[in-house]
């Protein structure tokens, strides 16, 4: 099996500006951000697995990125959490 | 007593450096700061008719391009964002240019804002200024990526800033924030001493 390829600097594609490195962006989160449909009814338990629990795969995630020294723009796109390849969102808008 | 109120410009310490630098390199590299010019930040859907009515009070198209440039005689328009756009015009005109645009959006959406104070701008050019700059920044400055009439917001020696290519092919416009701008200045100043 080929060995996975280690990025040490990973070029994020904006869908206005183009490849930029990494350093340029912030991070989102994964999607779906899983926000509760009705906050009032929901306990403790719920509550924490809404603010600190997060998907954490081997392989493909979908997150949200915002290019905050360039376009300041929100987008999507799919990280491989094993080898850091990207692949942009058909529809990136965030 | 009372306390003058005097406007400096926040490159004005270092008009004598970039004089030595200037003469150092025979203007090979020369940096001078372009001060007060007049910033305007334009927000506005591209697909209304607010674009159209600001291009006639500013004689430019608003570029809808990624990253391009588009100018007339008296102003120029950076583009920063789908609906977002930074108006430069000559110093001191703000007002003016902040006014007449206001008119032009009478009775629609759109955001108009004087920032000229948010940032100052650098001229660096020269036959190795592309060279210099390219030390502190990650985006490719070749002219076939980067010529005349593309601007970029990126980071220079890990300051934001906004570049942008002139017409001439070895002139450079950095917009940086006043508070950046010693530690911009002071490490382009460095770089130009460091060897390849």
């Amino acid at each position: 099996m080929e060995p996975p390829r280690w990025h040490t600097n990973v070029l994020i594609p904006c869908p206005w500006c183009g490849d930029r490195e990494e350093v340029e962006f912030r991070y989102g989160g994964p999607v779906p951000a899983g926000y509760p449909p009705d906050p009032q009814t929901v306990d403790d338990r719920a509550w924490a697995r809404y603010l600190y629990y997060r998907p954490n795969p081997k392989g493909a995630l979908e997150e949200r990125w915002v290019h905050t020294a360039g376009c300041r723009r929100w987008f999507r796109l799919t990280r491989d959490t094993v080898t850091h390849e990207i692949t942009p969102a058909s529809d990136a808008s965030a | 007593m009372i306390a003058e109120a005097i406007r400096r410009s926040p490159l004005a310490d270092y008009a004598e450096r970039f004089a030595a630098l200037h003469e150092a390199t025979n203007g090979a590299i020369s940096i001078r700061e372009l001060p007060f010019l007049t910033q305007i930040n334009l927000r506005a859907q591209p697909d209304q008719r607010i674009p159209q009515r600001l291009a006639d009070v500013l004689g430019l198209a608003l570029p809808l391009t990624p990253n391009t440039v588009a100018s007339s005689a008296n102003h120029r328009a950076l583009w920063l964002g789908p609906d977002e756009w930074l108006i430069v015009g000559a110093a001191d005109e703000a007002r003016a240019i902040e006014h007449s645009m206001r008119d032009a959006v009478t009775g629609a959406t759109a955001s108009i804002v004087d920032v000229s104070a948010n940032r100052t701008v650098m001229l660096i050019q020269g036959e190795r200024a592309q060279e210099l700059l390219a030390h502190g920044i990650a985006i490719d400055l070749h002219p076939r990526a980067f010529g005349p009439g593309r601007c970029a917001q990126t980071l220079l020696a890990k300051v934001q800033v906004i570049m942008e290519r002139r017409s001439d092919d070895n002139a450079f416009h950095v917009y940086v924030r006043g508070s950046f701008t010693s530690s911009l200045a002071d490490w382009l100043l460095d770089a130009v001493g460091r060897p390849e």
